[in-house]
């Protein structure tokens, strides 16, 4: 059981699209994650350099917030490697083949009032809600 | 300039993932358990997060161009292939297993825990492998 905490929740979300926002101020893009790691392989294009130093400093990210805050950031991963790995390539494949993932679609998309990408919100939340439903619940938990 | 300020908008992105529990894949899972440990908060990552977009995008896009490219480059497709949602349905069957979708799961990098590691590599190679047959079939 993780704790409910709306505001820290919404903060986050406020700081997650001003974000986008001044993406699109800056480089004239969207800020799709899947589609900024997606270059980050080969074959190379222009601004690869760009999207380096964003997924970095996503990277870095939780070590601003424990140095701010003055408590390391806690999170419960699974362990389970098999899983994390069909898990890793199912995001990744699913997110680049459908176009975007929870920022591009689900943020970005839902901002721009795209059709695209409000089909592919509902799909993915309905994936992920039936995932867990049968991973808790069908089959054990 | 671009370097750093590329860099200062992905930790700035980073920073709200994590302050808004987003990173962490159990309040993740938790949210998608409607059945049983329902958490709602992330509906609230998703309401501030479009929030800004929706106002904000129509702000900047009320310019010529943005600051450092030569136009905006915004998706124009409007068509519901079988892609849209074969990829979405997959990618949230991912997502329900390990609770990590790229964004969280590139802040959770640097933290190091054994699941992380083999999501991240797992997950490129899937980004990978869906462009270059992307790119292949036109």
């Amino acid at each position: 059981m993780t704790s409910f905490t709306p505001l820290a929740s919404f903060i986050g979300g406020l700081l997650i699209g001003l974000s986008a926002v001044l993406l699109l101020l800056v480089e004239g893009r969207i800020a799709g994650i899947s589609g900024i790691a997606a270059r980050l392989l080969p074959p190379w294009g222009k601004g690869v350099a760009e999207r380096f130093a964003f997924i970095a400093g996503l990277v870095g990210a939780p070590f601003l917030v424990a140095a701010i805050t003055g408590a390391p950031v806690v999170q419960t991963v699974s362990d389970d490697p098999p899983l994390m790995a069909a898990a890793g390539l199912l995001v990744g494949f699913g997110a680049v083949w459908g176009s975007g993932c929870t920022s591009g679609h689900g943020v970005c998309g839902l901002a721009r009032l795209s059709p695209r990408s409000m089909v592919a919100t509902a799909v993915f939340m309905t994936a992920g809600f039936l995932t867990v439903f049968v991973t808790h619940h069908v089959i054990g938990g | 300039m671009a370097i750093p300020v590329n860099l200062a908008l992905g930790l700035l992105f980073g920073v709200g993932l994590v302050v808004s529990g987003m990173s962490d894949p159990a309040k993740v899972l938790n949210f998608l358990d409607l059945a049983g440990t329902f958490d709602p908060s992330l509906a609230f990552v998703m309401g501030g997060a479009v929030l800004v977009a929706f106002v904000g995008f129509r702000l900047v896009l009320a310019r010529d161009t943005p600051l450092r490219a030569p136009r905006f480059e915004l998706p124009t497709r409007r068509d519901i292939d079988a892609r849209l949602i074969v990829g979405p349905a997959l990618f949230g069957i991912g997502w329900g297993l390990g609770g990590f979708c790229p964004g969280p799961a590139f802040t959770a990098l640097g933290l190091g825990a054994p699941g992380t590691l083999v999501f991240v590599p797992a997950m490129l190679a899937g980004m990978w492998s869906a462009r270059l047959l992307a790119e292949r079939k036109g």
